[in-house]
């Protein structure tokens, strides 16, 4: 006998008289909404329904108004922000899709699953889409590693990672991973996923064709995830430890025969809409396809897969269940459909069909259990215009000079303390764990500043990559935004790749308090204006707000994912220097810039004042030279200049390259100031010597400031500045400082 | 010549080495796992990935697979299998190899190249190495510490049927006596956990593994009395 496992549900009076709905996160205002548009007062299951499609997680009721303000048109534009992800033309009839989604509260509370289930959304975001998922980048945020509960997160949440992708057979090939006392208890899982598509295959998540049936694909349908896009939208508290059963259980095997069955479904050319289901499950995925279509669905759960006994119509609909897909054909194309399926073992049910009637309506052993209409699900939740105020310590923090910490005389043992900074070290013990060559098409494994992927069949490649420095965000939102694109289109540029398009994770504290609302503003205000100036439409994206602990809001931090187009193989660059004698080159201006620097976090802990200014045109600038120089054959190397400053980048340059280099700088500046300085908009090249003359002249004709700082040169770092010795240590030693840094502290 | 890449519903380097078979420009196909025919073939790869979840013992459930009684067969008519990572631990799995294959001693998954110790240049698989050379071909495992009773090394090395070794001091997984690859006593079956199917280009890092495929050519063509010069 089946049995009842769940408590008898509230009636409508009782859910209006008890204030239920407010356990959902539903607000009294909203409420009578909901009523409104249902002529009645909503059931339990109905209830539940709106309260996930309308949490911000699933309404982006709160960010609307910053989401606004992203430019997301452009010639290359094939699909802007509202499907699955976006689409970037690459030629030849190919497309490129991408899209960046946070596991943050589910990582917070189970980080294995939280982090797993994290790739297995993304994954599917891109091949509902129709695309064949080709790498998986990431963006990860912790506490400080000395602290016992952080490394337990860190460990877990790349192990989950791993352990999806490498599982369903999809390179992770790069990321970034910054460590800050800001995210302790809340850290951040932005999982980012790219495919390639031809242009005449992408799919949208439409239910077209009133009658036509609709397919559930995918395990059984279970009680885990339950409330998971609610979840999402609160602060973390003490309490999130019991709201484990909103986190999901991820089955990357599953997953990948369903990515496998789904791509051959969609290339048989039958499928007239499709769309996983991730956030909110069955319910997100029916309204959203019958919203598109300006249709109606009725759906019989009876006929839902299920994996438990007894469940209710709002555990079926609110179920986050992973690995799921929901689609239409025509009813003629159903044996062809069903086929496919049964080829690769899973489950293919028809839950439903499409009605004219605009209007969700769910039947369950006989009966109607609810009827909402559609638009009011998807489109009529109210929009908020938050209050937003620029906290007073913006304007006092102006008056600190970043630059004022006594001088530094010993910059060999500062130069390997910032090394061996978490943030900076190597994350080999990160990235060794995930499988980044399968489909062997990384050409730029991770490690240098973005990934390369080779596109098969063509001479092109994609570059990819994942930025945000929180630190800069925190100081200035507007500047950090800028910067935060800025340097993510740097990285694509030293990779040799076009920039093309970005996807963003706007991860912020909670919007209901005025000076976080500011820093959404401010910081949607700098990266958009990045975008403009750089070419980098905003394709889509995902908003993870509430990241709080007991301490306060996480450092605000938009994480941009960015893809470039290499338009030739040959164009591949790498920032390892290549051979002895090439010639070193300095691009851009260094100034006294230590706010929110890894110097400033590694001498006091914190960051203060204000971070680095960038200037837009300067930046747009130097790239193009760049670019330009890398397609032209005329560099060995191109290292962006981040964290860490010039010392870093030179480090690092040698480390990779397993070289020794020769530098000497000069400068008005103290030589810390200038070795360490975070100074946007400024790139390391190396040349071979027969073409150090072109490039120069090139660089002239370009009006891009630049010196020729020395050459690669024996097995040592050597940095004079104003003709004394600065920094003088083997490359050995320092590489052994950088790799060192995290596995001892994960010991 | 013709290749036969197994596909097991959770394989996912089947299209690595089907791109690398195809770059030494011979003839390939994708074999399902229910396939119960192999007799077209010269040659079978068994791929890397998951081959049903490996939620179980790694290549546990794909030892059952309708085309693994194929793969048997042709190895008892002496065609050339090779096992790559999951295909090793299949073919371990299958009793087609001696040995099994266990958890990394790290507990971690590792990917990064390798350099291998070609230790018997005298197969099928590796007649384009020379004895000793040491070659750079990528790992990517959690699951590839071999291991086998004392009884098994010593026969192991008796009939020379080790034929990779994890170079210096470089063992990523804690695999007995350095152990990365094996052949049966035939010598027809080869198992190993790095990726030569990875490693076919300068692009990707390292073209060392592509003279494991041209090997296998060689192999078959002076079996049929034509063979590559080399």
């Amino acid at each position: 006998m089946a049995q009842q496992l769940t408590a008898k549900e509230p009636t409508a009076e009782q859910i209006a008289d008890q204030r239920i709905y407010t356990q959902f996160g539903v607000t009294d205002y909203e409420y009578e909404l909901i009523c409104g548009f249902l002529g009645r007062k909503p059931n339990y299951t109905e209830i539940g329904v709106f309260s996930v499609m309308w949490s911000e997680h699933c309404s982006y009721k709160n960010s609307k108004p910053i989401l606004k303000k992203f430019p997301i048109t452009g010639p290359r534009v094939l699909m802007g922000p509202g499907e699955g992800a976006g689409i970037v033309d690459i030629g030849d009839n190919q497309a490129v899709v991408f899209k960046i989604e946070s596991h943050n509260h589910p990582s917070a509370v189970e980080p294995y699953q939280g982090a797993a289930t994290g790739v297995g959304g993304i994954l599917r975001d891109i091949f509902s889409m129709g695309a064949r998922p080709v790498a998986i980048l990431n963006s990860l945020r912790f506490g400080n590693l000395n602290n016992e509960r952080v490394k337990y997160l860190f460990e877990n949440v790349v192990s989950g990672i791993a352990g999806y992708g490498n599982c369903i057979g999809v390179p992770t090939v790069g990321g970034e991973v910054m460590f800050d006392e800001s995210y302790e208890g809340n850290p951040l899982v932005n999982a980012m996923c790219v495919g390639l598509i031809d242009h005449d295959k992408i799919q949208r998540g439409v239910a077209k064709g009133v009658g036509n049936p609709v397919f559930y694909v995918g395990p059984a349908t279970g009680r885990d995830g339950i409330h998971g896009a609610t979840f999402a939208s609160v602060e973390l508290s003490e309490e999130s430890e019991e709201k484990r059963t909103a986190v999901q259980v991820g089955d990357p095997f599953m997953e990948k025969l369903v990515m496998e069955a789904t791509l051959e479904l969609i290339n048989s050319g039958i499928v007239l809409g499709i769309q996983d289901m991730g956030a909110a499950g069955l319910t997100c995925s029916s309204a959203e396809m019958a919203s598109k279509a300006g249709n109606g669905l009725e759906l019989y759960l009876d006929e839902v897969p299920q994996r438990e006994t007894g469940m209710t119509p709002y555990e079926m609909m609110l179920s986050e269940s992973q690995e799921r897909m929901l689609f239409v054909v025509e009813p003629q194309h159903e044996a062809q459909a069903k086929e496919i399926f049964d080829r690769w073992g899973i489950i293919c049910a028809k839950v439903g069909k499409v009605t004219d009637d605009g209007r969700l309506r769910l039947f369950h052993q006989g009966e109607e259990v609810a009827d909402m209409p559609v638009k009011a699900l998807v489109d009529e939740c109210p929009v908020y215009n938050k209050p937003s105020s620029e906290p007073a310590s913006f304007r006092e923090s102006a008056a600190i000079d970043t630059a004022a910490f006594d001088e530094i005389t010993d910059l060999n043992g500062a130069l390997e303390k910032v090394l061996a900074s978490p943030t900076v070290a190597s994350k080999e013990w990160v990235y060794n764990q995930y499988d980044y060559m399968v489909r062997t098409a990384t050409a730029v494994r991770p490690g240098s500043d973005a990934a390369v992927v080779l596109v098969d069949g063509t001479r092109k490649a994609l570059a990819m990559t994942t930025d945000c420095n929180g630190r800069y965000v925190h100081l200035d939102p507007e500047m950090g935004g800028r910067i935060a694109v800025a340097e993510a289109a740097r990285n694509i540029v030293c990779s040799g790749a076009e920039p093309l398009a970005i996807t963003d994770n706007l991860n912020f504290g909670n919007p209901e308090k005025p000076e976080i609302f500011w820093q959404l503003e401010k910081s949607a205000d700098g990266m958009s204006e990045a975008c403009v100036k750089l070419d980098t439409p905003v394709i889509g994206g995902n908003v993870s707000l509430y990241n709080e602990n007991a301490k306060g809001a996480i450092y605000p931090t938009p994480v941009i994912g960015m893809v470039g187009l290499v338009h030739d193989v040959d164009h591949i660059m790498t920032q390892g220097f290549k051979s002895e004698g090439d010639v070193i080159v300095l691009l851009g201006d260094t100034k006294a810039e230590f706010g929110g620097s890894e110097l400033q976090y590694v001498l006091s802990g914190a960051p203060a004042g204000r971070p680095p200014v960038i200037d837009l045109d300067v930046e747009k600038q130097v790239q193009d030279a760049v670019l330009g120089a890398i397609q032209q054959g005329l560099v060995a190397s191109a290292h962006d200049l981040s964290e860490g400053g010039i010392a870093v980048a030179l480090a690092e340059s040698c480390i990779s390259g397993g070289v020794g280099a020769e530098v000497s700088l000069t400068s008005d500046l103290r030589p810390d100031h200038l070795l360490f300085s975070e100074s946007q908009s400024r790139i390391l090249l190396s040349a071979k010597p027969e073409q150090a003359d072109a490039l120069t002249a090139l660089l002239s004709e370009q009006g891009v400031q630049f010196a020729v700082i020395g050459k690669v040169s024996g097995s040592s770092l050597t940095i004079n500045v104003n003709g004394k010795s600065g920094i003088a240590a083997p490359v050995q030693q320092l590489e052994k400082v950088w790799k060192d840094a995290i596995p001892c502290l994960m010991k | 010549m013709k290749f036969a890449v197994l596909v097991f519903p959770g394989s996912n380097c089947d299209i690595d080495c089907y791109k690398a078979v195809e770059a030494i420009g011979e003839q390939v196909d994708y074999v399902w796992h229910t396939a119960t025919d192999l007799s077209g073939y010269d040659a079978i790869l068994v791929p890397g990935g998951f081959s049903y979840g490996d939620y179980l013992r790694c290549g546990a459930i794909a030892q059952f697979a309708n085309v693994m009684n194929e793969v048997k067969k042709a190895a008892d008519e002496g065609k050339y299998i090779l096992g790559i990572c999951n295909g090793f631990q299949i073919l371990t799995e299958a009793n087609l190899l001696p040995g099994a294959l266990i958890r990394n001693t790290g507990l971690k998954f590792r990917c990064h190249g390798t350099p291998l110790e070609v230790v018997n240049s005298n197969t099928a698989f590796t007649n384009q190495y020379s004895q000793g050379e040491i070659i750079d071909i990528p790992i990517a495992h959690g699951e590839g510490n071999y291991f086998c009773d004392e009884e098994t090394l010593a026969e192991l090395k008796a009939n020379n049927q080790i034929v990779f070794r994890y170079a210096g001091e470089t063992n990523p997984n804690g695999s007995v006596d350095n152990i990365a690859g094996i052949s049966n006593k035939a010598g027809n079956v080869v198992g190993m956990m790095p990726h030569p199917e990875r490693a076919v280009s300068q692009i990707l890092g390292s073209e060392d593994g592509l003279r494991m495929f041209t090997s296998i050519l060689n192999a078959w063509r002076e079996q049929h009395g034509a063979a590559i010069n080399s």
